[in-house]
């Protein structure tokens, strides 16, 4: 019987059957706590495994990126444990200047197409970017990992979606991203895989797959699993320093449900406060007056987000009395946009440049939404509270851009 | 050879095993500063109609039957450790929500899953026994339902006490 992604890679981790339904135990390639959830981790293996050493500690890492550098004492004294841990258990840490957990594994080549990972970040499923299974976890559950060095998961339905159409030149994979949340919902793909299919997945390059596989977690889902192109191959190799293989669904794979999404004729699209899945076209809110801008996240903040918020803004001001921040979700991202003076655009359009990490996206550390205020974000999350008191829009870097320069909601074609 | 003998508790609602009981009507939330096992078993279901005298009424050796997607809602694990604290000897349901699922495995709780069940078989207060390895449920002798086989993981953990105790042998 043929099998999907998800059951392929559960299917090489595992010595029992992965069948739909059926709970299994799975190998895990990579296990990793960031700063969130990590001090709890360390508890529960001081707690569980007292004096005892990691399963393998080449396997086992600490991101941290939630709050870099701490401006908490509480963050503070969560990562100084966890750095006493690290040191204790001879592994290796990420440590607050290395950039977002998940982005620095894709970027290092800790985790290659078809291998499994874990950790304390909601979206750390964003690894089916590159076909790889990831997936966040609580800390008992991420100790028991670091103990064991596998994990047991009830393999998924796997919703096949196709994506018809090839994608317009005044959209980007967010808007194919949006399109997508919008059109599943959070009931269509809840507790399953899902994978996609269509030209215009072909063609998405590393960056846009990430910012699709970045909102599985807002469509519910368990993880959204792309199989690698060439190109993607290629990047993952040379991150490794060695070829890595692809991971491909039998043609015969059996899918529990199939949804079409058509984005011909595609226009930029934005999500209202509230709810990423309350997706609209960008020119049906573009009255909205906007008080402050958000470019990073693990949705986008990679090179290519910013570089193209950039070639936006270029030689422009933002608005008077707009904020703009921009965060690049790693260290080294951050290094070949100042290099290509990239970040000078940026800061030359009056954009706040901040060190690499979540900023912006967790709450706090670069500066909150007061009431009232409207923010456009491209983070993944615009639930109420979550980065202020405020009103958050989610949308991509060419639109966030636009509207810094224009002080309210607006397509980059707006732009003069 | 795992036999679970015990008096069941049909959870009913109009003539059905109720289903989508969620995690509140298991254990509220307002007694979750309970840390203590030993002082959850009394709050069971003292929020789930018709049976908030549940926890009063129940024995050692209980058998709990309920309908699908029971435990959905919360991550919180009193609402498996209270059933422990009762003794009930484990939880026969239709269905469970994915993290209650997690929770239970994890901590060495036995829940399992109906098969096939007559319920017009059966009142509250009968005696029943089931043995997961055949997975049929037997009642004066006589088979009454069938349970799904347990995963390996689960009888793994389960021989082992939970979760942790599991990574120990490893
Ligand atoms: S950017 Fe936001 S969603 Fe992404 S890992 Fe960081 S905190 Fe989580």
């Amino acid at each position: 019987m043929g099998q999907t992604m998800i059951e392929k890679i559960m299917q090489k981790h595992s010595n029992e059957d992965a069948e739909p339904g059926k709970i299994i135990w799975i190998g895990i390639d990579v296990r990793s706590a960031r700063d969130f959830g990590g001090a709890n981790v360390v508890k529960n293996m001081n707690t569980y495994y007292p004096g005892e050493k990691v399963n393998d500690r080449s396997k086992t890492y600490f991101t941290f990126d939630c709050n870099v550098p701490a401006n908490t004492i509480a963050y503070a004294n969560n990562q100084h444990i966890c750095r006493k841990y690290a040191k204790e258990q001879d592994v290796r840490v990420y440590d607050v200047d290395a950039g977002i957990g998940s982005h620095v594994m894709i970027e290092e080549g800790l985790l290659a197409p078809g291998e499994t990972g874990v950790g304390t970040d909601s979206h750390l499923n964003i690894l089916g970017a590159i076909g790889a299974f990831g997936q966040g976890m609580g800390d008992q559950d991420i100790a028991f990992v670091f103990k064991a060095g596998k994990t047991w998961f009830e393999v998924p339905e796997t919703v096949r979606i196709d994506v018809e159409g090839d994608l317009p030149a005044n959209c980007t994979a967010r808007d194919l991203t949006l399109k997508t949340v919008g059109t599943l919902g959070t009931k269509t793909a809840l507790g399953k895989a899902e994978e996609f299919f269509g030209s215009a997945i072909d063609k998405l390059d590393l960056s846009g797959r990430i910012t699709l596989a970045s909102m599985a977690t807002e469509m519910s889902s368990i993880i959204a699993l792309l199989q690698p192109n060439d190109l993607v191959l290629k990047e993952c190799g040379a991150a490794r320093g060695s070829p890595v293989q692809g991971i491909a669904p039998d043609a015969d794979a059996i899918y529990s449900g199939n949804v079409t999404v058509d984005i011909g004729g595609l226009k930029p699209q934005i999500s209202r406060p509230g709810k990423p899945h309350d997706v609209v076209d960008v020119e049906t809110v573009n009255d909205v007056q906007v008080d402050s801008v958000f470019i990073g996240s693990c949705t986008n903040g990679r090179y290519e987000d910013i570089k193209a918020a950039a070639d936006v803004v270029k030689g422009k001001r933002i608005k008077s009395g707009v904020f703009g921040s921009v965060v690049p979700a790693t260290r080294r991202g951050y290094i070949r946009l100042m290099k290509e003076g990239v970040l000078e655009t940026l800061m030359d359009a009056g954009f706040l440049i901040s060190n690499p990490g979540c900023g912006g996206c967790a709450s706090g550390q670069i500066g909150m939404t007061g009431e009232g205020q409207v923010q456009v974000s491209t983070s993944n999350r615009n639930f109420t509270g979550k980065q202020g008191a405020g009103f958050t829009y989610l949308a991509s870097p060419e639109t966030a851009a636009a509207s810094a320069l224009l002080g309210r909601i607006a397509t980059k074609e707006e732009v003069k | 050879m795992t036999v679970y003998k015990g008096r069941i508790w049909l959870i009913f609602e109009d003539g059905q095993l109720m289903d989508d009981i969620d995690t509140d009507m298991i254990y509220h939330n307002k007694y979750l500063a309970i840390t203590d096992k030993s002082q959850m078993g009394q709050y069971t279901f003292d929020n789930l109609k018709g049976y908030e005298d549940f926890a009063k009424k129940a024995q050692p050796q209980d058998i709990v039957v309920v309908g699908a997607n029971f435990g959905s809602g919360s991550s919180r694990q009193q609402a498996v450790d209270c059933f422990d604290n009762l003794g009930v000897t484990c939880i026969l349901a239709n269905s469970y929500g994915a993290i209650y699922k997690r929770n239970a495995i994890n901590s060495g709780y036995p829940i399992l899953t109906i098969k096939e069940l007559d319920i017009s078989a059966l009142s509250t207060g009968d005696v029943v026994s089931i043995d997961t390895d055949s997975g049929t449920m037997e009642k004066d002798g006589l088979v009454i339902g069938r349970t799904m086989p347990l995963s390996t993981v689960q009888k793994d953990i389960l021989a082992a006490g939970n979760v942790f105790e599991y990574a120990k042998g490893l």
